[in-house]
């Protein structure tokens, strides 16, 4: 079989997704071209011999409606052959492009792909794009719908994490992030988001709270509680039987941060690279997606992770780096706990907590740290996880070569 | 004729609706076939300008034939009922003249969707007429375009409650909510205002015909009714635990409405209708909630004189009532509600005061909303004497003692009360667990000696269980029975008998529950299978409402009675934990603050954290199905067995006393229906295996095994 190389790969810049974001000011296709346009330079790339690009979007509306890989491929003046498809697995569709990517190349399909994903929160908000589960009255009672925020809440509960636990989770993120910024650990990968005239929007990752502290994200007020009293409450309780209530322990400071943001890779074979004159920096060694119990919809991580080390014939302790992502601060500290692993060798230059989430970007950028952080560490192998809504999980695992 | 057509040289068409030999109409052929043939008229006729649509009975239009709908079996049966009715009132709403309901009484469920359907609705404002979409409470939905309508006309979010719920409104609440435009002091003023808006009015459009419509609130789409869709069907799961398939579709229906033109919103909705038709559901609450209690409140259980003369009604004038308590109390309010005389007795003046002070406190939260004047509450309270003496009894046509349940207490108010009142006056015992039979020894006069079981808190409690002793003559029970009719609740009768009936089917609930806690399973799991059946509160949730000292001295009583017949009691497995609650843990309940459940000031409940360690968790935890299963076999197989031994005779009061005496799962439609819509086979074979796995308790009832083996279910 052929194998899948990871040559390169780009971001933006996270900028915070409100109106006084700095990327509120760019369109979300002007992301994605700015890093089409950078790993055209970096690689000095003939666009012709890239087969597709797959791009993950999870609210698929209004500019970054309709296929907006297609369309930013064309917009980015790449050559005309090169097709654009775009995809939702919700949390999960920039790490699921990459997996498509390399699934592309493994079976021997396609050469050379182009993986990632764009989000601009700022300006098409977070569910603005429908969806049977919440909006159907039927499917959303059948499947038990209940917001991410409460399932987070319910594995706190669950867990018996306590507010200072996850609280103090949130600020070794932020600690993390801070230091790693400062450090320019993110430089390589980091591609500033520039407007027409080639003028810097963005160029660092604007969420990062430095300043944080456990007195101050202990002032927070949970943010689940009140929609969690209306109704949505009963609807977990009613499938964890053992519980009498949710203790609501999440809210702005110690979950994934609302950033616009894209991310993109350069997946290939082996031959391509040569060809194009490309050294491979890592294999994509095995991908998993798993379906978890919807209505908690974060506990795929564990799963997916075992199913994909598994089929890789590895454990978690051959994993010398873990990217896991940090929807809610209960999710990551519950998944090492499935996993078995330490703190430690998780998420060493923060989440997003500290960074920010742009949803169908995320995938593909924490997968493009880890590799960035292997690198600068030089470890060999590393998994990056997301939970993913209506109940999944996936993982990537890679190893450098 | 049931439509009787009128012209006026206005060329105002006023169609009445009256069907002979009925007391309402009802939407039926008999009603829709003249009804067509009116519009075809008016069709056909220029020099019509104008339709009013009134009743020639007391009320407008009640709704469909449930009959009808009953018997349907296959949902394309059901669709074309709904899709005919609605053609039917698509052609009056687009006949091209105005057409007016004029409603002169209740309009519900079709009655009201036909009113929906005409340009403009004007009503007399009776504070008795209703106004409503109540199919829900059938397991049914508005079939007739009121799904679609409605939430036109007020909006999604306001039209969503009258439905879900089948709220009825009087003219002024409907009028507010927009459902009515128009309200008239009398019948002449309400046909005037019609006439004149379709004089002024000669081509109407309804909202959703005109092509400039917008929704009030905005469409399924608009952004705040998406929020609203994402939560609504946890919000109503959250009481409902997803037992009712009348929420979802009604739901559905009108998010669909949402998204779709109006008429396409109409087919949707008759296919939704369709499927609840003939859903399980619909036929166990229908079967129970209208046939069967319409028949029980007609008086089925209503006996005959011995001599198979009927016996002539009759009412209470003057009660008395022994004991003063919470029950005492209770009763003494519900009576005087209805106009009877009360006289309140105990012991001292102050518990008597005390007494009546209850009355007092319910009228004055009447007063806070509205609902009653001073005037009304210095009239209610003058119906109630609270006293000490039993002189003042005199005159009275029926006592009912609510005292402690001590035979020997109760023994001597029966013979004090017995001196003062009339030898055709009727005792009355509201003892929950005293033999009738045992207490009337204590009576001069056995033949008039009954029990009425009345339930906490009586004031909303729709039930009574009348229970006839062995000497109680079928005039007492005749009188019983009346009694209980004239005060507003539903009479079910039962035979004497230990717990009667449903005390005695009622405990198996709890004392299972307590059985799966001894056995290791978790207590939320326990309490939540016990709402997801569909029952109101949890097992344990509901033995420490009871209290678990109340069932040890119950316990210990039955203990005694068998030993004194030199047998020992036959013992549930459950009783060792009220035991050891009570005895060993001093947690007797509720009432004491402590019992299953901690009761913090000021705090919510929560189960107890010494359970944990008192009933450790089994390794192996039950599925919730195999929980549910337990809690509610075990309560429909004592009913089962209650009606083989004829503590009860109908079917239609075993199932009524279930849903409104113990709150047995209403969508099931009463204990014994449960049985029925399980298939009575499943459930003997379901039984046999309980009682392998989990004790001889859930053998199936003999009378069960018989039934499979000859195809039987319960019929009313």
């Amino acid at each position: 079989m052929t194998e899948a190389f990871i040559y390169d790969a780009v971001r933006t810049p996270r900028g915070k997704g409100k109106k006084d974001g700095s990327l509120h000011q760019v369109t979300p296709i002007q992301l994605v071209a700015n890093l089409l346009w950078a790993l055209q330079d970096r690689n000095k790339l003939d666009t012709s011999l890239v087969d597709d690009v797959v791009l993950g979007c999870v609210t698929p509306v209004g500019e970054q409606g309709a296929d907006i890989a297609r369309v930013a491929a064309i917009y980015a003046n790449w050559a005309e052959t090169v097709a654009g498809v775009t995809q939702s697995r919700f949390c999960a569709s920039g790490l699921e492009s990459v997996n498509i990517a390399a699934q592309k190349v493994m079976s021997g399909m396609e050469d050379l792909v182009v993986a990632g994903g764009v989000e601009s929160m700022s300006r098409w908000a977070m569910g603005s794009d429908g969806g049977a589960w919440a909006m159907d009255p039927r499917v959303n009672q059948f499947t038990g719908f209940a917001p991410q925020g409460i399932g987070a809440d319910t594995i706190a509960t669950l867990e018996g994490f306590s507010r200072q636990d996850v609280d103090a989770f949130a600020l070794a993120s932020q600690k993390k992030a801070f230091k790693a910024r400062a450090e320019g650990r993110f430089a390589k990968s980091l591609i500033p988001v520039k407007d027409l005239n080639g003028m810097v929007v963005l160029d660092h990752d604007e969420y990062i709270r430095g300043d944080a502290t456990m007195e101050g994200l202990a002032a927070l007020k949970p943010s689940f509680e009140q929609m969690g009293q209306m109704g949505f409450d009963a609807t977990v309780l009613r499938k964890y039987t053992t519980l009498e209530k949710i203790t609501h322990v999440h809210h702005a400071g110690n979950s994934s941060g609302i950033v616009d943001g894209a991310a993109l890779m350069l997946v290939g074979s082996k031959k391509i690279g040569k060809k194009l004159g490309l050294k491979p920096r890592a294999r994509i060694v095995q991908t998993a997606v798993i379906g978890s119990e919807p209505t908690i919809m974060l506990t795929g991580i564990g799963p997916a992770s075992k199913k994909a080390l598994k089929r890789a014939g590895m454990e978690a302790r051959n994993i010398d780096l873990f990217e896991i992502n940090e929807a809610f601060a209960a999710v990551v500290m519950r998944a090492q706990r499935d996993l078995d692993i330490d703190p430690a060798r998780v998420n060493v230059n923060g989440g997003a907590i500290a960074l920010g989430h742009p949803l169908g970007a995320t995938g593909c950028a924490i997968l493009g740290t880890l590799l960035d952080e292997l690198e600068r560490q030089d470890k060999q192998t590393g998994l990056a996880s997301l939970c993913v809504g209506a109940g999944m999980g996936i993982a990537t695992i890679i190893e450098r070569v | 004729m049931s439509v009787k057509f009128e012209k006026d040289h206005d060329g105002i068409v006023t169609l009445t609706l009256d069907m002979p030999g009925r007391s309402m109409n009802v939407l039926n052929d008999e009603l829709t076939q003249p009804f067509s043939e009116a519009i075809a008229k008016i069709e056909a006729d220029a020099s019509v300008k104008g339709v009013i649509i009134t009743s020639g009975k007391k009320e407008f239009l009640a709704g469909a034939d449930i009959e009808k709908v009953y018997a349907i079996k296959d949902p394309a049966v059901a669709f074309k009922l709904a899709e005919d009715y609605k053609a039917f009132l698509r052609r009056l709403e687009l006949c091209g003249r105005p057409v007016v309901a004029a409603l002169n009484g209740t309009a519900l469920g079709g009655g009201l969707e036909l009113a929906l359907a005409c340009h403009y609705r004007v009503a007399i404002n009776d504070p008795k007429a209703k106004f409503g979409l109540p199919e829900v409470k059938l397991g049914l939905l508005p079939g007739g375009g009121g799904t679609q309508r409605l939430p036109r006309l007020i909006g999604i979010q306001p039209s969503l409650p009258l439905m879900l719920e089948g709220k009825e409104l009087n003219a002024e609440k409907a009028k507010q909510q927009g459902i009515l435009h128009e309200l008239a002091a009398s019948r002449d003023e309400m046909l005037a205002k019609a006439k004149a808006w379709c004089l002024a009015n000669p081509k109407p459009v309804q909202p959703w015909d005109d092509k400039k419509f917008k929704w009030p609130g905005g469409d399924s789409k608009s952004p705040a009714n998406v929020q609203m869709w994402a939560i609504a069907p946890s919000m109503a799961s959250a009481k409902s635990y997803g037992n009712y398939p009348a929420l979802t579709n009604i739901m559905s229906c009108v998010f669909e409405g949402g998204i779709t033109d109006f008429d396409t919103g109409c087919r949707v909705e008759s296919r939704y209708f369709a499927n609840l038709v003939v859903s399980q559901v619909s036929k166990n609450m229908i079967g129970t909630l209208w046939f069967q209690l319409n028949a029980i409140n007609k008086g089925s259980s209503r006996p005959q004189s011995a001599n198979g003369a009927s016996i002539e009604k009759s009412t209470v004038k003057k009660l008395g009532v022994l004991g003063a308590g919470m029950m005492g109390a209770g009763i003494a309010y519900v009576s005087a509600k209805v106009g009877i005389e009360v006289v309140l007795l105990d012991t001292t003046q102050d518990a008597a005061d005390k007494g009546k002070a209850y009355s007092a406190g319910l009228l004055d939260k009447d007063i806070k909303k509205g609902r009653l004047t001073q005037q009304g509450k210095d009239e209610f309270l003058a119906r109630i004497k609270a006293t000490t003496s039993y002189d003042d009894l005199k005159g009275a046509d029926l006592i009912i003692e609510a005292v402690f349940e001590d035979r020997a207490i109760k023994a001597d108010v029966t013979k004090k009360a017995e001196a003062q009142i009339a030898k055709t006056a009727v005792f009355a015992s509201n003892t929950s667990t005293l033999p009738i039979t045992g207490l009337a020894e204590a009576s001069e006069r056995p033949k008039n000696f009954i029990g009425l079981h009345f339930f906490s808190p009586v004031d909303k409690m729709p039930l009574v269980e009348i229970i006839v002793g062995k000497k109680t003559s079928k005039e007492t029970l005749a009188k019983g029975f009346d009694y209980v009719q004239q005060i507003r609740k539903t009479p079910i009768v039962v035979n004497d008998s230990r717990g009667f009936y449903t005390s005695r089917c009622f405990a198996t609930y709890p004392m299972e529950g307590l059985t799966l806690l001894a056995e290791g399973q978790h207590p939320r799991s326990i309490e939540m299978a016990g709402l997801q059946a569909g029952m109101p509160v949890g097992p344990l949730a509901v033995q420490d409402e009871v209290s678990m000292s109340l069932s040890m001295h119950i316990i210990e009583q039955t203990r005694k009675d068998y030993a004194a017949e030199g047998k020992t009691a036959p013992e549930h497995p459950g009783v060792k934990v009220i035991e050891k609650m009570v005895k060993q843990l001093d947690r007797p309940g509720k009432k004491a603050g402590k019992g299953l459940y901690d009761y913090p000031v000021g705090g919510q409940k929560h189960l107890w954290a010494g359970l944990a360690q008192q009933f450790p968790l089994a390794k192996e935890q039950l599925p919730q199905r195999e929980l549910i299963d337990r809690l509610m076999f075990a309560q429909a197989n004592e009913a089962a067995k209650c009606y083989a031994e004829g503590v009860v005779e109908a079917v239609g009061d075993t199932n009524i006393g279930s849903i409104f005496g113990w709150g047995f799962a209403p969508f099931q439609g009463g204990a014994l229906q449960f049985i029925n819509a399980y298939g009575v086979q499943n459930f003997v074979n379901r039984s046999k295996e309980l009682a392998k796995k989990y004790g001889e308790r859930f053998k199936p009832a003999a009378i069960l095994v018989k039934m499979a083996k000859e195809g039987k279910t319960f019929n009313a």
